[in-house]
């Protein structure tokens, strides 16, 4: 992935440069745990882990490492990592870990990890690294985030977050009434349809973006033209 | 266990694409074209199969009496990234215009989920030899048929008159939940 030309604030690069809605990187457990919040929440705080850390290994022994045998290296940093996390939420929050299941094993296939580090923290120092790790893993998260909010809201009706300490509901909010929930959306099915929404906004956005730049530019060309227009005319007034 | 039961529980109920969500990224990437599909498709049978028989030994005749369970998932992945590397190879020297084809798909193998899974799956439902086979052969079949059927449908999309922000991923997850519902009447069959 190049690096983006010019500088894009906070909200417009999560957009931008969202691995889940705008490079399709991890879509598996996108679609798969987003039931509700709790799921995306905890599966994003793993992921943020396991891919700062990964990126701070990787960039420290990116140098040391062999050219051929690199992705297995990387593989192996990834797995240590996924493991240990994997071991201390089934001690501390065993409910979430048998609900997110073989997600946060799979974690160590999770395309954004190998990804951001064959295509960023090899060739970064460790503090680019590390951003990086955490913008990718938050950006992650919030597309997590958006696609649970919206299929608990319309499949439940309720949004609704626990402690995954001891499974206390912090707090319960009933928006849709009862008779007028989306079942659907807890299935795969919704799943699939929350996503083709989400990316296509994602997409509308790159779209209207790039058409404004491309006024922007045209007016600018405009104005330079008209400019120089202008200048010859002096000019050949002058000359009269 | 009934194997015929597990064959097509694995194949059409629980679908690994259309129900589990696993192995999206090839789904999504190599589904634009049928021959691709198909290629990518018998590929990851070849590889699911192999890697997974391959871990289910190594777990119980390895790990298991050395008492070292938790370090499985390290285990397999290096299997798995092993077996993939051999197989690239081993594609290369006989069929280069396979590997033309499937291009950079092939080593992103190793990070299809659908085999880690499927390695992972048969030791946490603590299959036998004979369910781990059954098991290993039906769940990429069921990725193979639904990528090919996906890829035809989406050669057809190709041609059509989509809206400029749809095009290309969005709709094809529009075609993905409506084959989730057709899928989802297989839920009766067993």
């Amino acid at each position: 992935m190049s690096e983006p030309v010019k500088k894009r604030g906070f909200w417009s690069e999560m957009i931008y440069n969202n691995p889940v809605f705008g490079l399709y990187l991890g879509i598996c457990s996108t679609l798969a745990i987003t039931t509700t919040l709790n799921n995306a929440i905890g599966m994003g705080v793993a992921v943020i882990v396991v891919l700062t850390i990964s990126n701070i290994v990787i960039s420290l022994i990116a140098p040391l490492t062999p050219d051929e045998i690199h992705i297995p290296v990387y593989i192996v940093v990834i797995a240590t990592l996924v493991t240990v996390v994997g071991m201390l939420m089934q001690a501390y929050t065993p409910e979430l870990y048998s609900t997110l299941g073989t997600f946060i094993d799979l974690i160590v296939v999770n395309c954004i990890i190998l990804g951001r580090a064959e295509a960023y923290a090899c060739s970064h120092n460790v503090a680019e690294s590390a951003k990086d790790g955490l913008m990718m893993g938050l950006s992650y998260t919030f597309s997590l985030l958006a696609m649970s909010l919206i299929r608990q809201l319309l499949g439940t009706g309720v949004i609704e977050l626990s402690n995954p300490m001891n499974n206390q509901v912090i707090f319960s909010l009933r928006l849709i009434p009862e008779a007028f929930e989306i079942p659907v959306f807890t299935t795969q099915t919704g799943a699939f349809l929350t996503f083709a929404v989400l990316s296509a906004l994602v997409a509308a956005y790159k779209l209207n973006d790039e058409k404004k730049e491309k006024a922007a530019a045209k007016a600018k060309a405009d104005a330079a033209k008209l400019a120089a227009a202008n200048a010859a005319k002096a000019k050949v007034k002058e000359a009269a | 266990m009934n194997l015929l039961t597990l064959f097509l529980s694995a194949l059409l109920i629980n679908n690994v694409i259309l129900s589990k969500f696993i192995g999206m990224c090839p789904f999504m990437g190599v589904s634009t074209k049928l021959s691709s599909a198909v290629g990518m498709g018998v590929a990851v049978i070849f590889v699911i199969f192999g890697a997974s028989v391959l871990s289910w030994a190594l777990y119980y005749y390895c790990l298991v009496p050395l008492g070292l369970e938790y370090m499985k998932l390290i285990c397999f992945i290096l299997l798995i990234a092993a077996f993939v590397q051999f197989v690239e190879m081993f594609i290369k020297k006989n069929s280069p215009s396979l590997y033309k084809s499937l291009g950079i798909y092939l080593p992103l193998i190793t990070t299809n989920c659908a085999v880690l899974y499927v390695a992972l799956d048969n030791i946490s439902q603590g299959y036998n030899f004979i369910e781990t086979l059954v098991n290993s052969i039906a769940v990429p079949a069921g990725f193979m048929l639904v990528l090919v059927i996906f890829a035809t449908i989406r050669e057809r999309l190709a041609g059509s008159d989509t809206p400029e922000a749809w095009k290309g991923n969005p709709i094809a997850f529009v075609v993905a939940a409506i084959m989730a519902i057709a899928f989802s009447a297989f839920a009766g069959l067993v």
